[in-house]
């Protein structure tokens, strides 16, 4: 008993203490610079011009556009896992999209430096800017395919697993009489989906979603090997960004003096701040939907 | 009053009925493309993984330490990462394992700790891994220098919400007729644990704990921020005192150098860790289903 309620502490305690911590290395920059610290958008650690502009914006372009892709993709996933694939296929897809959760950041941010960078920037950079070039996230193609745009696919791939098997699961949980009753009414599948799937699980889609977001914006190895790192707003989504969690991996191993690495420190307690919210968002929709379903995984 | 429905209408669909089917079919097509979709990712990066890292892979790759920016090779890194994950997961499991058997057979469901524990350990889950990093960076390597078991510590952070979850799922698994035979014969809580309970659940917890492995194994942003510092052309046998060559950052580091011969050792590294930690997925995935079958019978 002792030693559970221990390791339970234990647990808390961590927690507080990677709280502590990460304020405690921020606080020379918190002093320093104060909240305009969010607003400047310069990264100049040689010259002590530090802010966190351009990285909020890049964190929330590349998070946002992985959400974009994914989120209909994995729902579509999920339907097709729940509701119409036989037996035999549900057996063997379902594991495989959840395997893609497994491939390591390192090696998917590897693939995608070497395989799929390459590729969208002889492929797919030309035919948008082309096509919707009229738009300004869809500006001129670069030379190395390192963009927003690729760190956002790479996300998306990050992305679908978690939703797509959380959905899923929450799809199979509707009673089957709603689903008969509807049947019998005459809907077709598409119908029942959207008149009675859909409609009951919406909040804990919604929370599968909220914890995709997290893990977009939480990512850094991945996208700091295919995000570029720009040091720029732009609104080209062709053009190289960065992020909060790819900017301290790769500013970290060789800062420049203190106040540079207490401006990652910054970083990382903005990137708490947002992780915290987030599971607290998504704990909040999911108790509200099922006590039980979402949180025990 | 007409009668409403026209007993002469015949049975075949028609007009409107004509378009909901083809919406709901056009639905069902899309689905079963993204479900498509997602596992030809899958694919495709473990194709491309397998066949660079195929023509990498040599004995030679496997037993020599690397020499240069990419001869030799990466013997160095795998017992390095070997050693960091042993010890990650000597941490990891006791405390993991304990909170699990805290939640299931000490604390009431509802009480107010049951659920602070839980909220804590869905916020743990959520902190991204580079704030870890952060944390354990502040913690251990600040004054001390980088260490493999600081790196250890980081990745036994990030096993710890991840075992004490499919811990605590697997303890719910367990029957409450074994529990209630134990307490009939006034068998101690503890020893009932100890000899009833835990041998019950011991499979479930192990697998659980394998996945936690795998999801560790990859782990490269803390490694980044604590144990990058290591001598690439050295074998260390210990964890403590100085960096530990590891297979992560070895990826990582090889992979932003942009040197096709750097690239092919990255790629070799990447087919060793993906290929181990699929097989412990797929071995893990199968072990638990069969043990969940068991217990639910």
């Amino acid at each position: 008993m002792g030693l559970c309620v221990l390791a339970g502490l234990l647990t808390a305690f961590v927690l507080a203490e990677i709280a502590y911590q990460v304020i405690d290395g921020a606080r020379p920059a918190i002093s320093h610079f104060g909240l305009h610290f969010l607003a400047n958008p310069a990264w100049a650690p040689n010259f002590s011009n530090l802010g966190a502009a351009t990285v909020l914006f890049g964190t929330a372009v590349s998070a946002l556009m992985a959400l974009v892709l994914a989120t209909p993709l994995a729902i579509a996933i999920a339907i097709y896992l729940a509701m119409l694939a036989p037996r035999s296929v549900r057996a063997i897809v379902g594991p495989l999209v959840e395997m893609l959760a497994a491939i390591p950041s390192v090696v998917l941010g590897l693939w995608g430096v070497i395989v799929l960078a390459p590729f969208v920037q002889r492929h797919i950079e030309p035919w948008l800017h082309s096509t919707f070039g009229f738009l300004p996230i869809f500006g001129a193609q670069q030379t190395t395919g390192l963009s927003v745009f690729t760190a956002g696919l790479v996300l998306t791939v990050m992305v679908i697993p978690i939703i797509a098997a959380l959905s899923r699961d929450l799809f199979l949980t509707v009673p089957h009489e709603l689903k008969e009753g509807a049947e019998a009414l005459g809907a077709t599948r598409w119908e029942v989906i959207r008149g009675v799937v859909l409609p009951t699980t919406v909040s804990g889609v919604a929370a599968a979603t909220v914890l995709g977001l997290g893990r977009a914006l939480g990512e850094a190895i991945a996208v700091a090997q295919v995000i570029g790192d720009g040091s720029k707003i732009r609104p080209s989504l062709f053009a190289p960004g960065t992020t909060l969690a790819s900017k301290i991996a790769v500013d970290f191993p060789n800062t420049l003096n203190k106040l540079h690495a207490a401006s990652l420190f910054y970083l990382a307690l903005i990137l708490l701040v947002i992780g915290v919210i987030t599971s607290l968002i998504a704990q909040a929709i999911a108790n509200r939907f099922d006590a039980t379903r979402l949180v025990t995984r | 009053m007409s009668a409403i429905v026209d007993p002469t209408a015949p049975l075949t669909p028609s007009g409107n009925l004509r378009r909901r089917l083809v919406v709901s079919q056009l639905v069902s097509a899309a689905s079963v493309m993204a479900s498509f979709l997602a596992v030809a990712v899958l694919v495709l990066v473990t194709y491309d993984v397998a066949k660079q890292g195929a023509s990498a892979l040599s004995w030679d790759f496997l037993t020599k330490n690397p020499v240069g920016l990419a001869g030799g090779g990466i013997a160095n890194a795998i017992i390095g990462s070997t050693l960091i994950i042993i010890f990650a997961t000597l941490i990891a499991l006791p405390i993991g394992v304990l909170t699990g058997l805290y939640l299931t057979e000490y604390a009431k469901p509802n009480s107010r700790a049951a659920r602070a524990l839980r909220t804590a350990l869905d916020l743990l889950q959520g902190v991204p891994t580079i704030v870890v990093g952060l944390f354990v960076f502040g913690l251990m390597v600040v004054g001390h220098g980088e260490t493999g078991f600081a790196g250890s510590v980081a990745l036994s952070i990030v096993m710890l919400p991840l075992i004490a979850r499919s811990s605590q799922e697997v303890l719910l698994l367990v029957p409450s007729t074994l529990r209630e035979a134990a307490d009939a014969l006034g068998v101690e809580r503890w020893r009932a644990i100890l000899t009833v309970v835990l041998p019950a659940a011991a499979g479930g917890i192990v697998t659980g704990a394998i996945l936690a492995v795998a999801r560790a194994a990859g782990e490269t942003a803390p490694l980044l921020l604590v144990d990058s510092l290591a001598n690439p052309t050295q074998t260390q046998l210990l964890v403590f005192g100085h960096g530990v060559p590891n297979i992560p950052v070895l990826i990582y580091t090889a992979s932003n150098l942009g040197i096709p011969e750097a690239q092919a050792r990255a790629w070799g590294a990447a087919f060793v860790l993906l290929g181990l930690i699929l097989i412990a997925n797929i071995g893990a995935r199968l072990a638990l289903a069969r043990y969940r079958a068991r217990l639910g019978q």
